[in-house]
This record gives structure tokens, C-alpha cells and sequence, in this order.
């Protein structure tokens, strides 16, 4: 019982992590990219278009190649979100425009995106169920670890996930490695805390934008993908991903912009999402108030960081302000 | 046995717009020696070296280093020339660590070895006699210590020519004797080192050699050894110029605004007033200048209830009533409602004036919006007030519907002087309004001073330029970190006597010298 509430709080998680990190990674860099939650909807139907033209195109799902069958709809979430990751980055870096509001206009334009293909998709097929299943390429990404299901608890609690999960993991570890202990993190952080010593100190600030906004913004995308392949077992719904892109915000938060912590933060809010299907005859109402318990701790998470002040738990400190060099 | 020239400028002359500020500056520094550049505000001492350190290019003139011709267009070729700024306002990570700082934006073939680097700094530190723990972070830091990190990063980065833009503007006096001592050892390590500055008793016990700019011009160098302050005073001031500013008599003089010892301090904890005490009178210009940041916006601002006083008092005399009124810890607003006619014309035009968004008409309501009886803004008023300041005062701007951001800043100033004049005020308070004015506007500005001042109001005027002080305020009062140096007559006293007012803070002795924050 309590192993299977883990497992399913670390799926549940999952998305969340991978939304929080690649946030992380964007907020890093000054930019507080509002669109996640669209992007990580983009990031989903662009790995679900990939999929499903790639199933349309093989004759019966045995003859899909595996490796493929993987590839196909990774890189294609990858790029999906990367390019929404770039509008953004044109946007607010290069057109300075004000990031809130191109982040907001981002994730209504992603969710449509998200919606209008994932409806429409399967009226390219004469098909006679009314939404995308990718089954065949979920339970390729469902695929446990060996010996999942013989070794118990310890099995169900840490091997029995699809390989995207210990993505989400090592993504969040190299991350926080990279922003903690190399050059490329010293220098992004400074981009993100005070880009006009940056500059000074002849740090490319533009270039680093691009790339941790791009690049988290990829990362995020896979938050999306996971949600579709893995935990809704390919079946593509409209909306169905619901609010874990703020719920993902919510965690960089909650994790005092450190990936490390938000591994354990994922699977907290995701423990508190799955935690009412747990208790007996709730009511939907209780249920409801369940859900808000991520937002509710996140807020306390606000409450005690600025009153305890401490400069290293605070936001990059040029974080939402656009950067131009003044003229020369 | 001289040594050999490490820097060399020729004929440098650098001009913005229509104004020149360097012209012909030729100056030479050598290895091993401390140079400084001595100049009032607004003489061109930053100007110059920012063509130095690559931030600014300049419009004819040579530079040379090591006796070879050089050309440098950005940061990036001075740091290859080995020179290193230290500017006045610090640009430094607050959470990062002091190492952090020092070594970023560096590249480096090997790996990002922190604790490697750590070791060359403590090098740095031992051999010139810093103290500094690089692992501190820089919010810890007081001021002292994040301009010990500045230095060191140029240090770091191999330079070999090094210049610090009023190094001491921030310092308490202790802080001040060890910077001298640190850099006293890496002139004997044969460092080039230019300091800019305006305080003089500095430059006497620090430089060797001294360079003083008046107004963008090169007045000359000297020994430092062969001169003393009332010689470097007069190279920096100049002798007097005439202006022909109108200047009337006062008459009906009484006492409007008494401040009585008062003290504040800035964010920093540091005594930004100390004691100040003086008094403004009706039918009256009193001027006060000093070097800039000398607590002249805090005089202000505690007048008109925006600064914190620790201790003191401010009173009114309100010329109706007769009546003695407590101004000390009240806000603005509760200014107002008392009666009290305060018009204020801060330094910072866009900032705290006006609303650079909002157009003519919108500015002139905001002091105006609460006399409104029904609920909608009533336009009329303050669009005829708006009408007549641009008829007026000759306010160039296409229609009274213009954001005020659009207008250049000679008219922004006249609509912010316009509409405080407007209020029919009893005191009047001005800080620099005539910066970056041409000299017709600066002139619709002295006579509208005037016109307040023969109206019976106590007219406060913060000024920079010594001949507008001396030809335009009947009184004028020198403040120099944060007291008051002295008050003189504006009908009779010289420049000199005011230039050395203004820079005799501590006067040869630093144990008594405070540290002032210059103006964010």
C-alpha cells in the first residue's frame, strides 16, 4: 500500500520535476518564462504528432522498431518545446518586451496548440475512436527495469517506472551540478543576478538567455511528453494535462531554485495530488481541497523564505527585468 | 633616477553633442608613481579615464603605453593593455562569493578549480597587504571590503595601470588610511596608479604628481611635493567669470525655514547630515554648494519630509499665522494639510518630479487632483495652468497632450519649476535646476528664482556651478560630508574661498573626515 502510494506520487511528480528544472534553468538567466505550462502542452502533442505519424506509418505495431519508436517522439518534443522556448527568448531578450505577459500569451497559444492538434489528429485517420491512443508506443516507454516485479517493495518504490522518470532525475542532478559547481553555472547565475557586471566582465549575456531559456524550455517539453506516453498511457485528452504546468512554477518556488531539492519536492506535491484517491469515501469536495495543498505549502514556502531573508533563497535578483546595455 | 612612462595621453579631446568634455587633455603617469587627477564635479576627470578604460572613444588626441602609440575601443582591449578601472559604483554579484567574483567571466583552458584560485588571490592579498576572505560573500560585505574585491579583480587580470574613480567617496577614515596603504605598496611594486578626485588633502598626502582639469580643460600638472592646496585650489576653480544674473536686493527678510542641528543616515548607517543647522529667509536665495553628495538631496528631503532624522529639529514660520510649526517626522501630505506651501524640485526630474508617461495636463493634476469636489478629474484647471507654463516659459513641445518623457530635458525642467511655482509657495527648493540646461533656459530659470525670491519667498538653491552660486544667491552656505563648512556672502565672497570650503573636509587631517555616499 504505502509503496504503491510512492510510486504513484513519483510519477505524478514526474512532469512536475521536469517543468521546475528546466524553469530553474530559464530563471537562472533573468527570465521568468510564464509560458511553461503551454510549452509543456506543446512539448506533449509535438511527441505525440512524431508518434502518430510514425504508428500510422508502419503496417501493425509489431513491426515498430523500438529505438524509434522512442526517438521519434523525444526528439520531436524536444523541438516542439525548443522553438516555443525560442519565440520567448525573441521576445523578451532580443524585443525586450515585458516577459509576464509574453509568457501568459504563451501558455493560452500552447494549450490551444496542444488541443487543436490533439482533437484534430485522428480525423487524418478513418478511425472509430474519437482521440489518439498511442498504446504500442506507450508501453514501450512504460518499460520497467529488470526485476521490478520481483523484488517487492524495494522493486515497486524505485525500478518499476518508464526510463523518462530517471531522465527527470539525473536532468535535475547534472543541473544542479552544472549551476552549482562549474564555470557555465557561475557565469549563468550572473547573467540571471546582475547582467550588467556580466557584460563587464565580458560574459556573452544574450547568448547565455538563448541557450538556458531554450534549453530549459526543452527540458520542460518532456515534462509534457512523460504525462502523455508514460502516465496517461499514450491516450492523448484535451486539457488533460490540467494545471501541472503552474503546479511545476509553483515548485521552483517551493525549491528555493535549487533542482536538487526539487526531485523531493516533486514527489511531495506529487504525493499530496494522489493522496485523496488514497483516503476512503472522500467526498469530491475534500478531494478538491487536496488539490490545493501544493499551492497552499508553496505559499508557506514564500512566507517563511522572505521572512527569514536569506539572500541565497531569494530570486535571481534581476529575474522578469529585460537588460540593455546603456549606449555607449 | 625616473622611471619610465607607462601612460601617455596627447591632445585627448572628447565631446557629447555640443558639449566638449575633455579638450586638449595631455597628461603622462609612470611606472611606480600615484597620479591624480584633481577637478571639480563636472570637469571631465571620469570622462577621460573612461576613454582610458576603453568605455568611451575619443574624438582626436593619442594614447600611449610603454612609449608605444595604442588605440583603445573597448574594455576588452584596455584589460589587453593591462589597465584596470575601479569605477564608483561597483559592479559586483551580492550572492556570490568574493573568489566568485574575482574570477568570473574569465576563461581559462584548464578546468573551474575554485579553491586553485582562492590561493592566487590569497597571493594577491599577502603581497600588497589586503584584507580580504574570499570565501565571504559580497552582501556581507561593508563598502570597503567590496572595493577591496574590485581591486584585486583588476589585480587578478594582471593589471599593470590602474585607476580608481573616487575611491575614498566611500570610505570611513580608517578605511581610507588602509586603501592609502595598499596602494603606497603597489606603487612600490612599480604600479602605475591614477586616482581621481576633488578632495585635496588627499592628493597632498597620497600622489606624487598632480593633474587638475577645470571644466574639460587641462590646466596643467604639477609636482606634488612643489605645490600646496591654495595653488591647486586656484588651478581647480579658475578666477572668476561674470554672468550678468539679475540680482535684487532682498527686502522684508524673516525667518521662513529654521533647521536646527539635525542628522540622518543612509541605508548604509553612514551620517549622511551631521549637525547641520542654518536658516532660510523669506525674500531671500540661499545657495548651497559642495562637492556632490555632500548630504545636499538629504538637506533637502528632510525638509520636505522624505528623509528619516535622527536627530534635530525643522521649523516653519508660517507668515500668515505667525505661528512656529514642528515639520521634523511628518510626511509630505501632513506637510500640506498644515498649511505649509513647500515646492520642491528635486534632482532627479523623471524620477521623483514628474511622470515621464503621464503628459502635461496629468503632471500639473497630480498636485492638484485632491482640490477636485466630484468624483471625475476635473481637467480644465490644470490644462489652462499647463497652457499658460508653456506660453510662459517657452516650453518647446507639440501640445499640452505630450508625455513629458518626450520633451528634452530643459523643458521637462521648466514644466516641473513651472508647476511648483504655480502653487504660490512660501519656500521654494531647487536642486541643480539648471543640469543639463542650455544657457537660455538656465537664464528663464535664474529669473524665475528671482521673480520668487522679490515675491517673498524663501528661495533654497542647490547649485554646482560657483560663479551662478556666487552672482545669483544672497547668502550661500558650503556643506562638505554631510556639515556645514561655512556660510558666506554671495555678494562678496570669492571662489577660492568657496573651492576651499567645499574641500577642506578634514583638511589635511583624515582622522577627522566622514564618509559620504555620492549620490546613487
Amino acid at each position: 500500500m504505502i509503496a504503491t502510494i510512492i510510486q504513484r506520487a513519483v510519477m505524478q511528480g514526474t512532469p512536475l520535476l521536469f517543468g521546475s528544472t528546466g524553469e530553474i534553468l530559464t530563471e537562472k538567466s533573468g527570465h521568468l518564462n510564464l509560458g511553461i505550462p503551454g510549452i509543456m502542452y506543446v512539448g506533449a502533442i509535438s511527441g505525440v504528432a512524431g508518434s502518430f505519424i510514425y504508428e500510422q506509418s508502419v503496417a501493425s505495431p509489431d513491426m515498430m522498431n523500438p529505438f524509434l519508436s522512442i526517438l521519434i517522439p523525444l526528439i520531436c518534443c524536444l523541438l516542439g518545446s525548443a522553438l516555443m522556448g525560442l519565440i520567448y527568448c525573441f521576445l523578451t531578450v532580443t524585443l525586450r518586451a515585458n516577459q509576464n505577459v509574453t509568457g501568459l500569451a504563451l501558455t493560452t497559444f500552447g494549450i490551444g496548440i496542444g488541443n487543436f492538434f490533439g482533437g484534430s489528429l485522428i480525423k487524418l485517420v478513418n478511425s472509430d475512436v474519437p482521440s489518439i491512443s498511442l498504446s504500442s508506443t506507450s508501453m514501450i516507454f512504460k518499460t520497467q527495469l529488470p526485476f521490478a516485479d520481483k523484488l517487492g517493495w524495494f522493486g515497486e518504490i524505485f525500478l518499476s517506472y518508464g526510463f523518462l522518470v530517471y531522465v527527470a532525475i539525473i536532468v535535475a542532478l547534472v543541473s544542479s551540478h552544472i549551476l552549482g559547481k562549474t564555470r557555465i553555472g557561475l557565469h549563468l547565475r550572473a547573467v540571471g543576478e546582475s547582467p550588467e557586471t556580466a557584460d563587464a566582465a565580458g560574459i556573452n549575456v544574450t547568448g547565455y538567455k538563448y541557450i538556458a531559456t531554450c534549453i530549459g524550455s526543452a527540458i520542460a517539453g518532456l515534462g509534457g511528453l512523460y504525462y502523455v506516453m508514460d502516465y496517461a498511457n499514450g491516450v492523448w485528452s484535451n486539457n488533460g494535462f490540467g494545471d501541472r504546468g503552474w503546479l511545476s512554477i509553483a515548485l521552483v518556488i517551493f525549491s528555493v531554485w535549487r533542482p536538487s531539492i526539487s526531485i523531493l519536492g516533486s514527489i511531495l506535491f506529487g504525493f499530496l495530488y494522489v493522496i485523496p484517491t488514497y483516503i476512503p469515501d472522500i467526498t469530491v469536495s475534500t478531494k478538491k481541497l487536496f488539490e490545493m495543498l501544493p499551492y497552499v505549502v508553496t505559499i508557506l514556502v514564500l512566507v517563511i523564505t522572505s521572512i527569514r531573508d536569506r539572500k541565497e533563497n531569494q530570486p535571481p535578483a534581476s529575474l522578469g527585468l529585460a537588460y540593455f546595455r546603456e549606449e555607449r | 633616477m625616473e622611471q619610465k612612462i607607462a601612460l601617455e595621453l596627447k591632445n585627448i579631446t572628447k565631446s557629447f553633442g555640443s558639449v566638449v568634455a575633455n579638450k586638449n587633455v595631455s597628461l603622462q603617469v609612470r611606472k611606480g608613481e600615484i597620479l591624480s587627477i584633481l577637478g571639480e564635479n563636472g570637469s571631465g576627470k571620469t570622462t577621460l579615464m573612461n576613454m582610458v578604460s576603453g568605455i568611451y572613444y575619443p574624438d582626436s588626441g593619442q594614447m600611449f603605453i610603454d612609449g608605444q602609440e595604442v588605440e583603445i575601443a573597448s574594455p576588452k582591449d584596455a584589460f589587453n593593455y593591462k589597465i584596470g578601472m575601479i569605477h564608483q559604483h561597483f559592479k559586483l554579484v551580492d550572492v556570490f562569493s568574493a573568489a566568485e567574483n574575482i574570477v568570473l567571466g574569465l576563461e581559462d583552458e584548464k578546468g573551474f578549480d575554485l579553491p586553485a584560485y582562492v590561493e592566487k588571490i590569497k597571493e594577491i592579498t599577502e603581497q600588497y597587504g589586503f584584507e580580504l576572505d574570499p570565501y565571504k560573500k559580497i552582501y556581507e560585505m561593508s563598502v570597503s571590503e567590496k572595493q577591496t574585491v574590485e581591486i584585486i579583480k583588476v589585480l587578478f587580470r594582471g593589471a599593470d595601470i590602474l585607476i580608481l574613480d573616487e575611491p575614498t567617496a566611500v570610505l570611513t577614515p580608517q578605511e581610507t588610511l588602509k586603501l592609502f596603504a595598499v596602494l603606497r605598496n603597489m606603487r612600490e611594486s612599480g604600479k602605475a596608479i591614477i586616482i581621481i578626485t576633488h578632495k585635496l588633502h588627499e592628493v597632498l598626502s597620497l600622489s606624487d604628481s598632480v593633474a587638475v582639469l577645470r571644466k574639460g580643460e587641462y590646466i596643467g600638472t604639477v609636482k606634488t611635493a612643489e605645490t600646496n592646496e591654495s595653488q591647486l585650489t586656484e588651478m581647480m576653480v579658475g578666477k572668476k567669470i561674470s554672468l550678468n544674473i539679475e540680482r535684487s536686493e532682498p527686502v522684508n527678510c524673516s525667518d521662513r525655514i529654521v533647521v536646527d542641528k539635525i542628522s540622518c543616515v543612509n541605508r548604509e548607517g553612514i551620517k549622511v547630515l551631521d549637525d547641520v543647522s542654518f536658516t532660510a529667509r523669506s525674500g531671500e536665495i540661499l545657495g548651497i554648494a559642495g562637492i556632490a553628495g555632500s548630504g545636499q538631496r538629504e538637506l533637502l528631503e528632510s525638509i520636505a519630509g522624505l528623509q528619516h532624522l535622527t536627530s534635530g529639529e525643522v521649523l516653519y514660520h508660517d507668515p500668515k499665522t505667525g505661528k512656529e510649526e514642528r515639520l521634523r517626522d511628518k510626511t509630505p501630505l501632513e506637510i500640506r494639510q498644515m498649511g505649509v506651501r513647500l515646492a520642491f524640485v528635486p534632482e532627479d526630474r523623471l524620477g521623483m518630479g514628474l511622470v515621464g508617461n503621464m503628459d502635461i495636463v496629468d503632471n500639473m493634476m497630480l498636485r492638484s487632483y485632491k482640490k477636485g469636489k466630484s468624483v471625475f478629474l476635473q481637467r480644465k484647471a490644470p490644462k489652462s495652468l499647463a497652457d499658460e507654463i508653456i506660453d510662459r516659459l517657452e516650453v518647446v513641445t507639440p501640445s499640452a497632450n505630450t508625455p513629458v518623457r518626450r520633451l528634452s530635458g530643459g523643458n521637462v525642467q521648466k514644466i516641473l519649476v513651472g508647476r511648483e511655482i504655480a502653487s504660490s509657495p512660501t519656500v521654494l527648493m531647487a536642486a541643480y535646476p539648471v543640469r543639463g540646461l542650455d544657457i537660455n533656459s538656465s537664464y528663464t530659470i535664474y529669473n524665475l528664482l528671482n521673480e520668487q525670491k522679490q515675491k517673498g519667498v524663501a528661495v533654497i538653491f542647490v547649485g554646482e556651478d560657483l560663479d551662478v552660486l556666487l552672482e545669483l544667491c544672497d547668502r550661500i552656505l558650503v556643506i562638505g560630508g554631510g556639515k556645514i563648512a561655512g556660510t558666506v556672502d554671495g555678494r562678496t565672497a570669492t571662489k577660492e574661498e568657496i573651492g576651499l570650503l567645499m574641500t577642506k573636509t578634514g583638511h589635511g587631517d583624515i582622522s577627522d573626515e566622514r564618509g559620504v555616499n555620492t549620490n546613487e
